[in-house]
């Protein structure tokens, strides 16, 4: 067990690595230029030269790479261009928001998903089965700034239900955790579905028939253990998932997490943050992806870690 | 046993447990209901053993499974009849909620499929207490123990470990107990076994079989077995019911049946048997030269672990085994699942990495590039098992038959249209189906079209591996004959892959018997089969069910010693036995013991 999570974390700074290199490469690309924007409108070329120079972006590409990855070895993920602050500091203050989030959505996307995932198997080929896939497929296929705004619309502005945006409270949390949550909520209903189907016609269920069970306790004992087995595998990518929709979500709500501040990067070209948060993504999904594959064989005796 | 057959016929008056009476089960198809069950009638008499025996479409499986009341729903249903307990309550009509307390406390079942047919993620114990629970056999506290006691009652060794582990990690024979144990905790007056060994190995069915007739014994159980296999059904039947087509063809008691079948069915299933002992003798081929030559064979599997996940282990799966094969010959590779002999076939058509040496027709194997494989590859083909699984479902099988000789760029236009048409015919089809899907064609049809496919190289070899397990008997009869007539047109060579004793009977010039990725014995088929001189290859005979019941098999003989393991740390292996000539051409491994003479 220790030697595969021990290999595992080493396959994970490879891929870490591999990430940097494409995100420093994509940002050396990018047209825009840091210096202009720190410099402002009016600013001087010269000016824009000097800025340059001292932070190095004149340099070529690899001179750029293995600055950062030196400092980034030492644990330095640099200073930001326009804050003036250390990024590291500007992750650790909006980590808490961002995992607040995460936590509520997974939640969200576990209880309606998998409920709506059993009842559509249940009811299979039913109205009650068309209607669940039909709003699934809605879920998968809506962009999250629109169903954010929507839902802004009418449960803040019209219903007043809940506040407009902001962090504090529970009510707060309530319409970015649907917002982010509704997608992974269709994805893992429809896993769910075809997942009890295939179970439902397993042996082993017509086996619990055969002892005269009932069908509550076939269900909860039989069934749902054995369907939910290949959905722990996606609760892993499902991170993934959540990283992409908090950069449009956050924004929306104005929740004050490491998407908001990707956001608001990005916008200004802020080399340094943009890598910062995206490292730490990476880094939540790579760490995902192996808590999923480290609970696998808690639920699935036959899944042995090699 | 025997006193029981001979009472069968006297008990006539008291009432039957079970009397199923004039039952039709439909199924849904496209085209309307589909009767696959007409008008079946029996009456299941306490403490009895009655078999329904069939081939595949009698709707013998149907029959238990609306007896149980776990028809598949919505697409099969019960259209006429009633099935009455000896209380008079009608399956046929019983509520869900009725039929709860029916199942396991009044009637239980057997399937199959000891592999799926428990649940993967929950322990054995826990499957067990259960069944207990929920019909209130004993109380919470009580369960563990009489789980305990159930484990012990179905002879499973090691029972308080058992308990706590998951089905994976038991033996194929070990689940079947488990599933009788769960079948057999409340007691039942019936127990319905569906084709309970046919996944099993004969020395496993044999002792799984002994386990049903003792614990009948014991409990007073009445059985209502489901079997395709006249063997079966002569070693456990008090009485008979032969089904074809869903209709009742005859029933009789056992040794009525077996010693003057009245209908005509019954009369080609059991022509159909094949018998151990009974098969012709054949023509011995002339050993001029070898098709197949394979020698010091060795196949291994790596098994990884550590933190670099290097090779730490290594699954020995066929150890430096050795054999040779003539044209016109059948070489037979008999022996128990995981043996290595379904291995041997793949190695041979290059599906997995070997060591050693390989010659067919003369030509090394070994060594070669894909691209120098693909000639010799010609040479030599192979037909599965499931010809069903083997078959593409959304190819047209002509198109399938037509693939290898596109691939091999050898036939093209109407010349490729010409050949395959002749394979079809050669296999005993029509032209006129190569338009068609393989899910059109029945079993023993879809293994005709792979053996067409086999041939369209016009190889010099063929691995058959259980090519015919999967059949029907009168199929499989015809399957074998269809081989035969191949091989003597075209002197091909075969190497036969099965674990059953009988067929390979009819087939082999030569057999040999494996055991742990090893060969223990092998020599003509009369020297293997009929003088048997390895412990194992005796096992392996005794365990064979005789589609006699005048014939009282003897108890399977003991496993000599410990079910060996083929895994071993890197660098270690398995000892090679030595190979003793006992006779001309009848090798028999020592270090095991050898028959005293």
């Amino acid at each position: 067990m220790w030697a595969y999570v021990i290999r595992r974390l080493g396959e994970s700074l490879l891929i870490l690595l591999g990430i940097s290199l494409v995100t420093f490469a994509l940002l050396y690309l990018v047209p825009a230029d840091p210096a202009r924007q720190i410099a402002g409108r009016s600013a001087t070329a010269e000016t824009v030269a000097n800025i340059r120079a001292q932070l190095g972006l004149d340099q070529p590409f690899h001179i750029q790479y293995l600055r950062y990855l030196g400092n980034l070895l030492q644990g330095d993920l640099g200073r930001s261009y326009l804050q003036r602050t250390e990024v590291s500091e500007l992750i650790a203050a909006r980590m808490p928001a961002t995992l607040l989030l995460m936590l509520a959505t997974i939640v969200v996307e576990l209880i309606i998903g998998l409920t709506i995932g059993a009842i559509a198997a249940l009811k299979r080929n039913s109205a009650v089965d068309q209607s669940l896939m039909v709003f699934s497929f809605v879920t998968i296929s809506a962009p999250q700034f629109v169903v954010g705004i929507l839902l802004l619309y009418v449960f803040a502005v019209q219903l007043g239900w809940f506040p407009i945006g902001g962090y504090g409270t529970f009510a707060h949390l309530v319409l970015p955790a649907i917002t982010i949550g509704l997608l992974g909520t269709g994805w893992y209903s429809r896993m769910m579905r075809s997942s009890m189907i295939d179970v439902l016609a397993q042996d082993y269920v017509r086996t619990a028939r055969a002892k005269g069970l009932g069908r509550l306790r076939i269900i909860l004992r039989h069934v749902a253990p054995n369907a939910i087995l290949p959905i722990i595998a996606m609760i892993g990518i499902d991170i993934g998932l959540f990283m992409s929709g908090i950069v449009v979500v956050e924004s929306v709500f104005g929740w004050p997490g490491i998407g908001q501040l990707a956001w608001q990067a990005i916008q200004r070209v802020d080399i340094p943050i943009i890598m910062g948060v995206t490292l730490v993504s990476a880094c939540f999904i790579v760490l995902g992806n192996l808590l999923a594959d480290l609970i696998a064989p808690l639920v699935d005796p036959r899944i042995k870690l090699k | 046993m025997t006193a029981d057959r001979d009472n069968a016929g006297r008990e006539e008056t008291s009432r039957p447990v079970l009397s199923v009476q004039g039952l039709t089960i439909q199924v849904a198809t496209p085209e309307g209901p589909k009767p696959v069950v007409q008008d079946l009638s029996f009456d299941l008499r306490r403490g009895e053993t009655l078999c329904l025996a069939g081939e595949s479409g009698s709707g013998k499986s149907m029959t238990a499974l609306a007896i149980m009341g776990l028809l598949p729903q919505p697409m099969a249903r019960i259209a006429k009849g009633s099935i009455r307990l000896e209380d008079g309550t009608d399956l046929a009509t019983c509520s869900e909620r009725d039929f709860r307390d029916i199942r396991a406390n009044r009637i239980s079942m057997i399937f199959q499929e000891p592999m799926t047919s428990l649940n993967p993620v929950m322990t054995v114990g826990r499957q067990l207490t259960e069944v207990l629970l929920e019909h209130r056999a004993c109380t919470r506290a009580e369960a563990p123990g009489r789980a305990l006691e159930l484990l012990r009652d179905v002879r499973i060794t090691d029972a308080e470990r058992r308990l706590k582990q998951y089905p994976h990690e038991l033996s194929g024979g070990m689940r079947q107990r488990v599933m009788i144990a769960i079948a057999l905790a409340c007691n039942p007056e019936i127990l319905i076994a569906d084709e309970p060994t046919t996944a099993l190995d004969v020395t496993v069915q044999a002792e799984v079989l002994e386990l049903i007739r003792a614990l009948q014994r014991e409990h007073g159980t009445t059985v209502l077995m489901i079997t395709h296999d006249m063997g079966v059904v002569a070693e456990m039947a008090d009485r008979v019911i032969v089904l074809r087509h869903g209709r009742q063809e005859e029933t009789a008691p056992v040794r009525a049946l077996f010693a003057a079948p009245k209908t005509a069915y019954a009369q080609e299933l059991l022509d159909a048997v094949p018998r151990l002992g009974n098969a012709p003798a054949r023509p011995a081929p002339d050993r001029i030269r070898d098709v197949v030559d394979v020698a010091e064979l060795c196949v291994r599997f790596p098994m990884r672990g550590g933190i670099l996940n290097r090779v730490t282990a290594q699954v020995h799966a066929v150890e430096g085994v050795s054999f040779r094969i003539s044209p016109g010959e059948t070489l037979a590779l008999v022996g128990e699942s995981g043996c290595g002999k379904s291995t041997i076939g793949r190695a041979l058509l290059g599906l997995v990495p070997w060591q050693g040496s390989i010659r067919i027709d003369g030509r090394q194997m070994a060594g070669l590039s894909a691209k120098g494989l693909k000639p010799i590859r010609r040479d030599i083909q192979m037909v599965f098992q499931d010809p069903g699984a083997s078959l593409d479902a959304r190819m047209t099988v002509g198109r399938q038959v037509a693939e290898p000789l596109v691939i091999h760029g050898l036939a093209s236009g109407s010349e490729l249209n010409d050949r395959v048409e002749m394979l079809f015919r050669r296999v005993g089809l029509t032209p006129e189906q190569m338009d068609r899907y393989p899910h059109e064609f029945s079993g023993g049809q879809r293994q005709r079209i792979c053996i067409a496919r086999a041939l369209a190289l016009g190889p010099k070899v063929i691995v058959a591996d259980e090519s015919v397990s999967a059949l029907d008997v009168s199929v499989q009869a015809q399957v074998l004959d269809l081989l035969r007539e191949l091989q003597e047109e075209q002197g091909l060579a075969y190497l036969f892959i099965s674990h059953d004793m009988a067929v390979i009977d009819q087939v082999a010039d030569r057999v040999a018997v494996m055991n742990l990725g090893q060969i223990v014995e092998t020599g003509s088929r009369d020297q293997v089969l009929r003088d048997p001189a390895h412990a194992y290859t005796r096992r392996l005979l005794s365990a064979v069910p005789i589609p006699d019941p005048e014939h009282m098999r003897p108890p399977v003989l003991p496993r000599e010693g410990e079910v060996g393991s083929p895994v071993w740390p890197l660098g270690q292996g398995p000892e090679r036995l030595p190979m003793v000539e006992i006779a001309p051409g009848h090798w028999v491994a020592q270090g095991a013991s050898l028959k005293v003479a």
